[in-house]
């Protein structure tokens, strides 16, 4: 089945889940007023946006300088940074460190870039052990499926739904208590962190003047991750770039406020390297892979560019109402609402992807809440003219084509307002059933009457 | 002042009342207004679904008939967004682009036009009834209208306005996209209503018909009791 037949299918099934709608409507009610409770902290919001906005486009814009110095300034450590064009070449790095480590059990905390290239489907198939350390990844891969959400992993479950799931695969008693959900999984993957031969993070930032990353995250599982075992592997996207250590001033609030409505993130690491000589913890080997896998197309789209400045935050789907509809797994991708619609078609290919640009009443709301203000919205419209010129809908074209004649000549517009008029009595025949031309809007909804006298037949004809 | 009122053709075939009901606000107001006939849609359709081409046969009679006008008002927030914020950018490479640029600079929505450009927000009208107010996303976002026909609607008598939560939040409209993805979109309206509904008023006003159109063809089907009507419509009630 296509991926927009997919789509379709599982948002028909899923729109029509009143339970899920629920779930979903209040735990993003309950976000959206925390988020504009951290914004009001701000001195001033917009103008926050504003400099993160150009923070990013310098360094997206400079790219290839910034990413040299944050790789060089790493390896002056003594870490080893390796450049992957492809998800496969990204892998293949990946497995190579950890064959060389003759590593048994990888423990790994919390990364989109992970999912993205399929690492854990290749890590599993070449017999290694991988065990997810932050709570909402390792709830959903007990689940064996992908995260809902880029930022809460597991939103679209209850405590319910994971107690029971905790019961079956963890053999643990039913409990009601969030406190006891998270000490569940803690016994459960403390030990794992103990024996962990390689620790694989992701990152939220690389700060291209000290070469450093800096992780964010809410349960401590991150640095333990890092801090454990002995070789310590960070996948990151090449557009993870901020030019200076001071951004993080600016970029580790802005994060936490956009993405979970937080003053800051509980905690915020930075790493720079093995461990040096005289420190007392930190892996002994640490290995940077950045990934290129065609964002390097989206940098070359000047008038999408701007769509390397995400940092991951989630605010746009959180406001979407499209997410909120369909849920994160409808969409079939790794990144999921607008910003998943945006890049998505660059990243996977147009003609795949394209009806997620379709998939948008072009409401704006993400474009409002982007906290690094891409266009978001109408980039959509960009991926749709784009997809439109390169394969045209002939039909579609036709149908246009037809109309924009109708609406340019006064005297067939006329006629095809006095037609539809007619027509209004034979069409309550068929209202709403498969014959009904139009039953994409009649099978749930109501068309206006058409009144005898349009505006333009009153103005006409008025004294 | 010489306004000319852009009545297009979804407002003009299903909801001429909207119309109407400008023309006399604004005459009343000793105006004269002028509705072109010969031009009837702005270009969306064809602009929304990525046919930039079809878009600009269409719009490119209505930039030119307008090329003079002193005034132009629009009779729906996302139309009058697409003559101010998308003609230009569809325009952007043509021998158009200057025009699209100044057509741009005199477009306004009607609500905006009342109370940003004439400084009129008390127009005489009364209109017993509790209503709450939906936000156009296209008004909202790309014209940045807000405060206008809240400001327009505190002032008719025996009316009471009452929020609801998510006023801004999308009707699932969306032009095209309410019949290609019926399933999205009537889950979003349906949210929409959801809202309205628990504000117990007896209308759902908003400054486009578009959205009335679409949240109204829902309550009908689901037998909701609760009404749609134009901000207009109020605003022209004594």
């Amino acid at each position: 089945m296509s991926a927009a037949s997919q789509f379709k299918e599982e948002a028909h099934e899923i729109t029509r889940d009143l339970r899920h709608r629920q779930l979903i409507q209040t735990a993003l009610g309950k976000y959206e007023i925390k988020r504009d409770e951290k914004k009001a902290a701000f001195q001033d919001w917009q103008a926050a946006r504003q400099a993160a906005a150009e923070t990013k486009w310098d360094a997206i814009n400079h790219l290839d300088t910034y990413l040299q110095e944050f790789a060089t300034k790493l390896e002056a450590r003594g870490t080893k940074v390796h450049w992957a064009s492809t998800a496969p070449q990204a892998r293949d790095i990946i497995l190579n460190i950890i064959r060389e480590k003759k590593a048994r059990t990888i423990v790994k905390s919390k990364a989109m870039t992970a999912e993205e290239i399929h690492l854990n489907d290749a890590l599993e198939k070449s017999g290694f052990e991988v065990v997810e350390s932050d709570l909402g990844e390792f709830i959903v891969q007990l689940r064996h499926e992908p995260p809902y959400h880029i930022v809460f992993p597991a939103m679209h479950l209850t405590r319910g739904d994971i107690s029971e799931l905790f019961a079956r695969e963890l053999g643990s008693a039913p409990t009601d208590s969030p406190e006891e959900l998270t000490m569940i999984a803690r016994r459960a993957l403390r030990n794992k962190y103990v024996t962990a031969d390689v620790g694989i993070t992701g990152a939220n930032f690389a700060i291209a003047e000290t070469g450093m990353i800096s992780i964010t995250e809410n349960e401590g599982n991150a640095r333990l991750t890092a801090a454990l075992p002995k070789t310590m592997i960070s996948l990151l996207g090449i557009e993870k770039v901020l030019p200076k250590m001071e951004d993080l001033a600016l970029f580790l609030p802005m994060l936490a406020t956009a993405g979970a409505g937080q003053t800051i993130t509980g905690y915020n690491s930075l790493y720079g390297g093995p461990r040096q000589p005289g420190e007392s913890d930190g892996p002994d080997e640490f290995h940077v892979v950045l990934l290129d896998n065609r964002r390097t197309e989206l940098l070359a789209d000047a008038e999408q560019r701007d769509a390397l400045h995400c940092i991951r935050c989630g605010a746009c789907l959180n406001v979407c109402p499209i997410f909120r509809n369909v849920g994160g797994h409808t969409y079939g991708t790794t990144y999921s609402g607008p910003i998943g619609s945006v890049i998505t078609p660059h990243l996977r290919g147009l003609q795949d992807w394209k009806h997620l640009s379709s998939a948008s009443s072009l409401c704006g709301a993400c474009t409002e809440a982007c906290p690094v203000k891409i266009d978001l919205h109408h980039h959509l419209l960009h991926n749709r003219r784009n997809s439109a010129t390169e394969k045209p809908n002939r039909l579609e074209k036709l149908g246009l084509k037809l109309f924009a004649f109708v609406v340019n000549h006064p005297a067939f517009y006329s006629l095809a307002k006095k037609m539809g008029r007619l027509m209004q009595p034979l069409h309550a025949l068929v209202k709403g059933t498969r014959i009904d031309p139009a039953y994409g809007w009649t099978q749930s909804r109501d068309l206006p009457t058409m009144p005898r006298q349009s505006f333009k037949d009153w103005w006409r004809t008025r004294p | 002042m010489n306004v000319t009122l852009f009545v297009p053709c979804f407002v003009d075939a299903l909801f001429p009342r909207v119309g109407i009901s400008m023309v006399q606000i604004l005459e009343r107001l000793g105006h004269r207004v002028e509705c072109p006939e010969e031009i009837a849609c702005c270009g969306q359709p064809g602009f929304n679904s990525g046919c930039w081409q079809e878009s600009r046969d269409v719009a490119v009679k209505v930039l030119d008939r307008l090329k003079d006008a002193e005034h132009v008002v629009v009779a729906s927030g996302s139309c009058g967004a697409m003559l101010k914020v998308f003609y230009p950018e569809l325009f952007g490479k043509t021998d158009r682009a200057s025009a699209a640029q100044s057509l741009s600079k005199r477009v306004w929505e009607f609500s905006d036009f009342l109370v940003s450009k004439l400084g009129v927000t008390d127009l005489g009208a009364r209109f017993p009834a509790k209503v709450t107010f939906h936000d156009g996303c296209h008004g909202l976002r790309e014209l940045g209208i807000k405060r206008p026909p809240r400001a327009l609607l505190e002032k008719v008598r025996d009316l009471q306005l009452i929020e609801m939560k998510d006023a801004e939040t999308c009707c699932g409209f969306g032009g095209m996209f309410a019949t290609k993805f019926p399933m999205i979109s009537t889950a979003m309206g349906e949210v929409k209503c959801a809202s309205a509904l628990d504000t117990q008023a007896d209308y759902i006003v908003s400054n486009d018909s578009s959205c009335l159109m679409h949240v109204q063809g829902l309550l009908t089907r689901q037998g909701k009791p609760i009404k749609t009507i134009h901000l207009a419509e109020i605003l022209s009630q004594t």
